[in-house]
């Protein structure tokens, strides 16, 4: 199990790494943690003329607090992320999320941008962007633009990335007051994909959740953000009105048959994180859904 | 039988003073290992040495048509691309099959397909060059032309008339069958208070062994030898199937095996991708390594298991068990792979279900079928997993009908310690187990009763949490009657060479082979413990056909019982030998002397008379001043086969502590205990880890481990990351229990450890779970135990 | 064919310069390269741990790091830190314990070890077994190995205090 052969180039700035990419067309392909992209050179599912490599690009790593806003750059490892005080104090539901991101030596070379920019719809972070507003920031040959996260993600592995692009930095407006994160995820093991997981922020007030924004991962082909349910929790909570935010998922989830589940239980269990989601922010007793 | 580790009855040889026997001392090849100096095949290189890649087949059942390959061979780096049919010039194809298992029969397989492959993965072409990436990049380039054909992919319609059969030559697909009727079965259903059933699937699932199959070898044609470096289990077996095949002498083969990355009976087998590669060397005179990448080993290490097995069991008002009836299915792949068959894993599940019971009528039905996938064969407790989930949820079904405690209800119908020998209704010999001892034990260990009070309480919380036991037996030291008889050149005795040097350091050479199992150690212990030396003198040579005895290797749990005991025997001879020498020189009767710590000692005070490193020498180099007549004798061999039964039996009993979660269908493992009873411990730490490790396996086959195929034979899920092995956070802590019942099979007593851990895990936690599920009235026999499963059987989805 | 790329890097402190083709991951290099053979392949494709090395103090997937990704860089394998004494508790308690058999996983499952004691001296089981959740093995059963670490991080907080 040997990659194909392929030219390297390392990339001393952004802009000479977008110039390799305008070069080398589409055959041309960036390198940043290398943890999903390897693996597939590897096993020649894909193969590529050019890896340009952005990991020595100072520019791309740390994480800084602007204002109201956490700026990531894209090469910051999730390693960092995970022991980051600021991350800590103002994304929490990062901070939550990257803990269950594989494995600690995957941990030390993975990187958010690299993570985000490959759209696994299994993945963990591309439903904390959705969940968490982010701005994405990306830089081509025509310059830099943000885009939303609701705007980034367009399908399985699919992105708004066009070939010659890089995801440079995202931006996340820093937890509010008020603002509770939920993170869970159903995996098989400890650091396996999971079947199904929920990246949740929201305001709780009182019995009421303001401001939810729920979005489930591992279930369809991209992160799904499910609005008819956070809609629905913003009224008073009761049984009832947990049943019928979870019977709202259905509405919004495209869960899909495989080998790790069935459509049917991922819905199922999409349901069961719902109730423990709402029980956790409202700081209820964890009471059965 | 007594419990561990009080004292055996009276002084044996086991208990001589300083003896290792029975202590926990560490391995020493642990250190080596530890500090990445281990040397397995896959580390090694030669010079000129290629490297092959084999083209596999995306079909589950396709013809060849053609291959074109003259792109691929003018590719940098590239040696050759050879074809099944000009291999097949080179290596004759074998069939694997026993005369014993009366009625199998396979088909001749070749080391590459001739122009059919019947599974996805098998190989079609081998490409040698330079290096393996070089080798994979001029596979991309060699053009097969395919017609794919209709696959039998169910074993359930393997059978029927409208299936394709296989191998049109051997008339149907059915490789294998066995009937067996014990007793009064139809009387005993027919008289049954209640009669319980139920239909057991097992999951296909497969070994990983960490390190991959690996084999490098290499045909000097000076020499007129093929030496192949082989990470196995049989050397000897091996180097007579290499010879066979390629031509050639046995003595014109050499195997030799260094450290082994796993094996756990994965690498015991013959694939074709050893033979080809043995024949590529020969052909190509230079050598040829093949190590599997890891989706070549989901492909085509073998596969185990997938068993579709009915039970039915009849029981009386006071829990006496008085029937078993089985009828078994399983599906083995398109070839029985050779020399063991394919065919064992379902014997074994006739012979094996209802072992620990007294249970006297007993009706069992196995049929074995071919199918276009991956082959199987023996992978670790071969057939006993399965006969022990199918006997042990009947026994529980059985108790849940008459409403008595599955503890109560084993208590009941376990064979009494008192009872033997004895025999089971499929003919199995038991010399002397300990089935009630070991309840008692597990039930004390796990304080069963107030784990039973603690369930309750979480009940009524709406915590769900299940108790699950299962007693086994397990077949160890296996006599000819497992491969000899049937016509397998497989030996089943082991031999043992000890001798002194002349610095009184103690050189030994074993024919078990060792994987991490302690066969090193093992024998290094007790051929220390015989000699009354030091074991850091002790070294031990293992795993090489010109430098060890003839022998039958480390597989069925023989390693210890059957090599320990040859160790034992030439320990003691050598022993003898050097008092013999050690009495012409001190003019003494050899019978007042002994050896203690490496001296020679008076037996009956223990002064020190001579150290051995002073009887070396004069041995050696002054021989001049011993006795007339007198030849110092400092080697000794000693080989050992157990003859009084054809196997020597285990028991045990295994319990699991699970919660279910009802929400999401994750089980969480709690604890789990095992009690079992392998005789004379030599190394209890050994033991313990065997007994943990393979509880593992069963663990995972309980509830990871899948082999999935789709409809059209495609293997789903052969990537690590799919495939999902039992790691490090899911794991329960064991607590490890012995019973001590020594074979008399031979002076050691030692019977074999390594498969009763995987025998019985995958039964007590299924029986946990149902366990909890009970008030659900839910019940699953199916493993592995998925999320989805557990979901499903407690209708939520 | 594709040009190799010249590479300069430290390997268990000596220094090393090479010609890679880029396509060759850091444990292909290691072991065929150098021949520093403890650092071994069970997937190559970043699932079983069984190459995991230090890449500049911190430990990685030699299969998911190419060769040329280490030019400049600190490479640590076990034969180095075993030389240097750096294990010497984890492997003094994986022997007392038994903590391994066949023993392929064992340098990667001592690398991840060491950095969690590194980190945290003082880790619970529960904390133990997370940390080696991504490095496969298949004949202990892990507790041994869990076991093991415990007694070494013991060892090692004796030996300060």
């Amino acid at each position: 199990m040997k990659a194909a052969a392929f030219n390297y180039a390392r990339a001393a700035s952004v802009d000479e790494a977008v110039q390799m990419l305008v070069r080398g067309g589409g055959g041309a392909k960036l390198l940043a943690g290398g943890q999903s992209l390897l693996p597939a050179l590897n096993l020649r599912l894909m193969s590529l003329d050019l890896l340009v490599d952005i990991t020595g690009i100072a520019a791309l790593r740390g994480i800084r607090v602007e204002g109201g806003t956490l700026k990531i750059g894209a090469m910051t490892r999730h390693a960092d992320l995970l022991t980051s005080p600021e991350i800590a104090a103002h994304a929490p539901l990062l901070a939550k999320a990257i803990a269950h991101v594989a494995h600690p030596a995957i941990r030390n070379r993975g990187t958010i941008g690299g993570n985000l920019a490959h759209a696994d719809p299994a993945s963990e972070l591309p439903a904390c962007m959705l969940a968490l507003g982010a701005t994405l920031v990306i830089q081509g040959p025509s310059g830099q633009r943000r885009v939303q996260a609701a705007d980034f993600f367009l399908g399985l592995y699919q992105t708004a990335l066009a070939p010659d692009e890089i995801l440079i930095a995202i931006e996340l407006p820093a937890l509010a007051s008020g603002e509770r994160a939920f993170f869970h995820e159903y995996a098989r093991r400890m650091g396996d994909y999971a079947i199904v997981g929920l990246a949740a922020q929201g305001k709780p007030a009182g019995d009421r959740i303001d401001a939810l924004r729920l979005v489930y991962f591992g279930v369809g082909e991209r992160a799904g953000s499910c609005p008819a349910a956070a809609r629905i929790l913003q009224q008073r909570h009761s049984p009832a009105i947990l049943a019928e935010a979870q019977a709202a998922l259905a509405a919004d989830l495209q869960p899909q048959n495989d080998h790790q589940a069935s459509a049917a239980m991922r819905l199922h269990l999409a349901r069961t994180l719902l109730a423990r989601c709402v029980n956790e922010l409202l700081g209820r007793a964890e009471a059965s859904a | 039988m007594t419990d561990a580790p009080t004292t055996r009855p009276g002084l044996s040889e086991l208990d001589r003073p300083n003896s290792y026997i029975g202590r926990a001392v560490p391995r020493p090849n642990l250190k080596r290992l530890m500090q990445g100096r281990g040397q397995y095949v896959s580390d090694m290189s030669l010079p000129r040495m290629a490297h092959v890649v084999f083209l596999r087949s995306p079909y589950a059942h396709a013809r060849i048509l053609g291959i074109d390959s003259a792109e691929a061979a003018a590719m940098p780096g590239v040696i050759a691309i050879v074809t099944g049919p000009e291999l097949a010039k080179v290596c004759t194809p074998w069939v694997g099959v026993l005369s014993h298992l009366k009625g199998l029969k396979s088909a001749p397989q070749y080391p590459i397909a001739v122009d059919r492959a019947c599974w996805q993965g098998e190989a079609v072409a081998a490409i040698v060059a330079t290096s393996r990436a070089a080798a994979e990049d001029a596979a991309e380039r060699v053009m097969v032309d395919y017609e794919e054909l209709e696959p039998v992919a169910d074993m359930r319609t393997a059978l029927d008339a409208a299936t394709p059969v296989i191998h049109p030559e051997l008339g149907d697909n059915l490789a294998f069958e066995r009937n067996l009727d014990a007793g009064a079965v139809d009387a005993a259903f027919a008289e049954a208070d209640h009669v319980v059933e139920a239909e057991f699937v097992f999951g296909r699932h497969t070994g990983v062994t960490l390190e991959p199959r690996s084999i490098l070898a290499d045909w000097n044609p000076g020499d007129e030898r093929l030496t192949v470096y082989q990470g196995t289990q049989a050397p000897h077996m091996m180097q007579n199937i290499f010879a066979k095949h390629l031509a050639l002498d046995e003595s014109q083969v050499r195997v030799v095996c260094k450290d082994v990355g796993g094996s756990f009976g994965i690498k015991v087998h013959v694939y074709a991708d050893d033979m080809a590669t043995a024949a590529l060397s020969k052909l190509l005179r230079r050598p040829v390594k093949f190590v599997a990448d890891r989706l070549e080993s989901f492909n085509t290490d073998i596969h185990a298991r997938d068993h579709r097995c009915k039970g039915r069991a009849a029981v009386k008002a006071d829990g006496t068990i008085t029937a078993f009836e089985i009828d078994d299915l399983t599906g083995i792949g398109p070839y029985s792979v050779y020399p063991r068959t394919s065919a064992i894993e379902a014997n074994q599940v006739v012979n094996l279900v209802g072992g620990p019971y007294t249970t006297p009528n007993y009706r069992a039905r196995a049929r074995v079928v071919f199918q276009n996938k991956n082959v199987t064969c023996q992978y670790r407790a071969v057939g006993h997993p399965i006969a022990c989930s199918v006997t042990e949820g009947l026994v529980d079904l059985a108790a849940a009908a008459i409403g008595m405690d599955p503890a109560d209800i084993r208590r009941r119908n376990l064979i009494a310690d008192d009872a033997y020998p004895c025999a089971s209704p499929s003919g199995l010999r038991f010399e002397a187990l300990s089935h009630h001892a070991a309840l008692d034990k597990l039930l004390a260990m796990m304080d069963y009763s107030a784990l039973r009070a603690e369930q309750a309480a979480l009940r009524a919380k709406g915590i769900h949490r299940g108790i699950g036991l299962a007693s086994f037996i397990e077949v160890t030291n296996p006599s000819p009657a497992f491969y000899g008889v049937g016509g397998a050149r497989i030996s089943s005795q082991d031999g043992v060479a000890v001798r002194m040097d002349a610095t009184g350091a103690i050189i030994c050479q074993t024919s078990i082979t060792e994987q991490g199992q302690g066969s090193e150690a093992l024998t290094a212990q007790i051929v220390a413990s015989m000699l009354g030396v030091p074991m850091s003198r002790v070294r031990v040579t293992l795993g090489d056909t010109d430098n060890t005895p003839y022998g039958g290797g480390t597989w069925a749990s023989r390693g210890a019982g059957i090599g320990g005991e040859a160790a034992l025997q030439a320990g003691k001879q050598l022993r003898r030998n050097i008092l013999a020498a050690a009495a012409s020189i001190l003019q003494a009767d050899p019978d007042t002397l002994d050896i203690r710590d490496g001296k020679i000692i008076d037996a009956a005070t223990g002064a020190e008379r001579v150290p051995l490193e002073e009887l070396a020498r004069i041995v050696y180099y002054r021989p001049d001043t011993l006795p007339p007549g007198f030849q110092a004798e400092m080697m000794a061999v000693r080989h050992f086969v157990p003859r009084d039964f054809p196997f020597a039996f285990t028991n045990g009993i295994q319990a699991s502590w699970l919660e279910v979660d009802t929400e999401t269908g994750f089980i969480t493992l709690l604890n789990h205990w095992v009690v079992e009873d392998c005789g004379t411990i030599i190394n209890p730490q050994l033991v313990d880890e065997q007994i943990r490790g393979g509880v593992v396996q069963g663990l995972g086959a309980a509830l990871f481990e899948h082999c999935r195929y789709d409809e059209r034979g495609q293997l789903t899920n052969a990537t690590m990351a799919d495939y999902l092995v039992p790691m490090a956070a899911e794991m329960p802590d064991i607590d490890v229990g012995h019973i001590v019942s020594p074979t008399k099979d031979g002076e050691l007593g030692a019977k074999g450890a390594g498969e009763a851990g995987t025998a019985g895990a995958a039964a007590c936690v299924a029986n946990a779970v149902n366990d909890a599920l009970s008030p659900f009235g839910a019940r699953i026999t199916e493993i592995p135990l998925t999320p989805e499963l557990i979901l499903t059987a407690l209708g939520r989805i | 064919m594709i040009a190799p790329t010249p590479i300069t890097l430290t390997v268990n402190g000596e220094t090393v310069a090479a010609q890679v083709e880029p396509r060759i991951h850091l444990t292909d290099f290691l072991r065929e390269n150098l021949g520093l053979t403890g650092t071994h392949i069970g997937c190559e494709h970043g699932v079983c741990g069984a190459c995991t090395v230090r890449l500049d103090g911190e430990i990685v997937r030699g299969c998911l790091v190419l060769a040329v990704q280490a030019d400049g860089k600190s490479v640590e394998t076990i034969e180095g830190l075993s030389d240097s004494g750096a294990l010497d508790e984890l492997q003094a308690a994986f022997r007392d314990r038994n903590a391994l058999q066949c023993g392929y996983c064992t340098p990667a499952m001592l690398l991840t070890a060491h950095e969690l004691l590194a980190r945290n001296p003082t880790p619970d089981r529960a904390t133990i077994r997370e940390h080696l959740s991504g490095n496969y093995c298949r004949c202990t059963g892990y507790q041994a190995i869990i076991d093991a670490v415990e007694i070494a991080a013991r060892a090692r907080a004796g030996a300060k205090s």
